[in-house]
């Protein structure tokens, strides 16, 4: 999709795709055949520059047809960004950073006032953290006991144009969410199993809001790309197209 | 005006559970009789506006009608792009409620005037924009409100603010009021400036112009039909606002003027000027300021007229 559609972002889509993965095959509660169903659950991927590993991940598990995917980033086809409507199960619309957070909120506390079993996941990026707004939603989600909503950090430790510990230091990370009063647990971001485990803990602690720190890597699974900044700009030309597919398939 | 709001909104969120009040931590002594009423439908969100907007986009997406109480500056500037992104792009079913409009807020300086708020707003695509002229105009703008669905935004004045319509009348979004036809000038008025767009007419009448005086509430959609029979009835067309002069109601009919095959021999836009009133005192002292007091509005039709 990235390299015929010559798009940006493709490191921070292998950085989620194993989260998004175990989210969509495991442990959402969702039907491709009923996507509008009232009592699902909901999922945002606030990052919504990773968009392709959602589009990607939707049509592996049913929502549209996988041969959609190949119109990403042409003309009268996928957008770039994550866009509702555009196929069915995307929830919302992201792309400009630090939205998600907020929309969950009011989506978990409809189900609240609702009394609906549906739980919301948010998907952020660790450079989206830089965003005042997503502190908003962190102090407003503890305060109605949401724990219907459950936030999951991509922290890949790169954003647009370096480390994320030199342009604006998050650390001590989740003692920062947790004196925000939200229950954290971190895990491997890429280890499905352990991701698994920790998901059907949820919630972590009830009457709070979950936190999943998922330590990953940008770029995962292909040589080249793992841990390089560039590439959260750059598009695979045909030959790195080629290894990169023989890594992943190896 | 602010009280006919609440009074409409509490009696029909009475009628459907799906309204839902969010407040950025303001309204101290307007909402205490909605909370205590329906608890489960009034939330005080904090002074977080950002997430404040979010959080009804994601209400809004999940079945509710959701308003956001705040003061201008602070529910349509500080979290424009949650507006621009999770309530118009989403089309979600939200109305921001702003107070202040204009100069309201006078002693308190300019972070709390509203002078580019329905400028920002009427450029966003799905956007409702509703300045109501009395309290009528905000009974009845409120209660067309919670009847339409998608993005608006309600700008009110503040309180006491006089009575022009003595009767509820038939409102609709996007439709002028006419208030009184004369056949040389056209004063079209939006929000708070109503009165005293009428106090302009007894004026005018005095030095034998007469005026239509029209109430347009809805700035955007901007009701043209009203426009084209103004341009057709009267030579003039005079435009007044509590907003500055780039954007809001004069940006908006000089726009559509400038497009028309048939345009008024006079065209002017009364408002705010273009620059930050640092200057403290009351809304009328600082209109005086800005050459809106109806003897100096009446002053400068005449000249502009003959």
């Amino acid at each position: 999709m990235v390299s015929s559609g010559q798009s940006s972002h493709v490191g921070t889509a292998l950085s989620c795709a194993d989260i998004l993965t175990v989210l969509y095959f495991s442990i959402l509660n969702i039907d491709p055949k009923n996507p509008a169903d009232p009592d699902r659950d909901r999922f945002i991927l606030s990052k919504g520059h990773g968009c392709t590993a959602q589009y990607a991940t939707l049509a592996e598990r049913g929502f549209f047809n996988p041969k959609i995917l190949e119109t990403y980033y042409q003309n009268g086809g996928l957008l770039g960004h994550a866009t509702c409507k555009m196929v069915p199960g995307m929830e919302v619309s992201t792309g400009s950073l630090g939205h998600g957070l907020g929309l969950g909120v009011g989506m978990a506390y409809a189900a609240h006032l609702d009394a609906k079993k549906y739980r919301v996941f948010v998907v952020m990026g660790d450079g989206e953290c830089n965003e005042g707004s997503v502190w908003e939603a962190a102090l407003a989600a503890p305060q109605w006991g949401l724990d219907n909503l459950v936030a999951i950090i991509d922290y890949n430790q790169l954003q647009g144009c370096g480390k994320t510990q030199e342009i604006l230091n998050l650390e001590p990370f989740k003692a920062k969410w947790e004196s925000f009063r939200w229950a954290v647990k971190e895990v491997d971001g890429h280890d499905t199993d352990a991701l698994l485990k920790v998901f059907q803990k949820l919630p972590f602690e009830i009457g709070k809001p979950s936190l999943v720190i998922a330590h990953t890597t940008k770029g995962k699974g292909i040589s080249f790309m793992e841990n390089r900044v560039e590439w959260h700009y750059k598009s695979p030309n045909f030959e790195q197209q080629t290894q990169a597919l023989k890594e992943l398939s190896s | 005006m602010r009280i006919f709001f609440t009074e409409e909104l509490l009696k029909q969120a009475k009628q459907n559970s799906n309204i839902i009040l969010l407040t950025a931590d303001l309204g101290f002594s307007v909402f205490e009789e909605f909370a205590e009423a329906l608890p489960n439908q009034y939330l005080n969100t904090g002074c977080s506006e950002a997430n404040t907007v979010s959080m009804a986009a994601g209400l809004a997406l999940s079945g509710k009608k959701v308003f956001i109480y705040s003061i201008v500056p602070f529910i349509t500037m500080r979290c424009f792009e949650q507006i621009r992104v999770d309530v118009c792009m989403h089309q979600a079913d939200v109305t921001l409620v702003g107070v202040g409009g204009g100069l309201a807020y006078g002693q308190l300086g300019p972070t709390h005037h509203a002078i580019e708020d329905i400028a920002i707003l009427r450029a966003l695509p799905n956007m409702k924009v509703v300045c109501p002229g009395d309290p009528m105009e905000s009974r009845l703008a409120t209660r067309a409100l919670i009847q339409a669905r998608g993005p608006a935004y309600l700008r009110l004045n503040k309180k006491n603010d006089p009575r022009v319509h003595p009767h509820e009348f038939h409102f609709e979004i996007g439709k002028a009021i006419l208030l009184c036809e004369g056949k040389d000038v056209t004063l079209i008025s939006t929000g708070s400036m109503l009165p005293r767009a009428i106090a302009v007419a007894t004026l005018l009448e005095e030095k034998n112009i007469k005026t239509t005086v029209l109430s347009m509430p809805t700035v955007k959609p901007l009701d043209t039909g009203a426009i084209d029979r103004a341009i057709k009835t009267t030579s003039a067309i005079f435009t007044l606002e509590e907003h500055s002069v780039i954007g809001g109601l004069g940006g908006a009919v000089a726009e559509y003027l400038s497009e028309s095959p048939i345009r008024p021999r006079v065209f002017h836009r009364f408002g705010i000027q273009d620059r930050f009133t640092r200057e403290c005192g009351d809304p009328l002292y600082l209109h005086r300021i800005h050459g809106l007091t109806a003897e100096q509005i009446t002053d400068s039709i005449v000249k502009l007229y003959h």
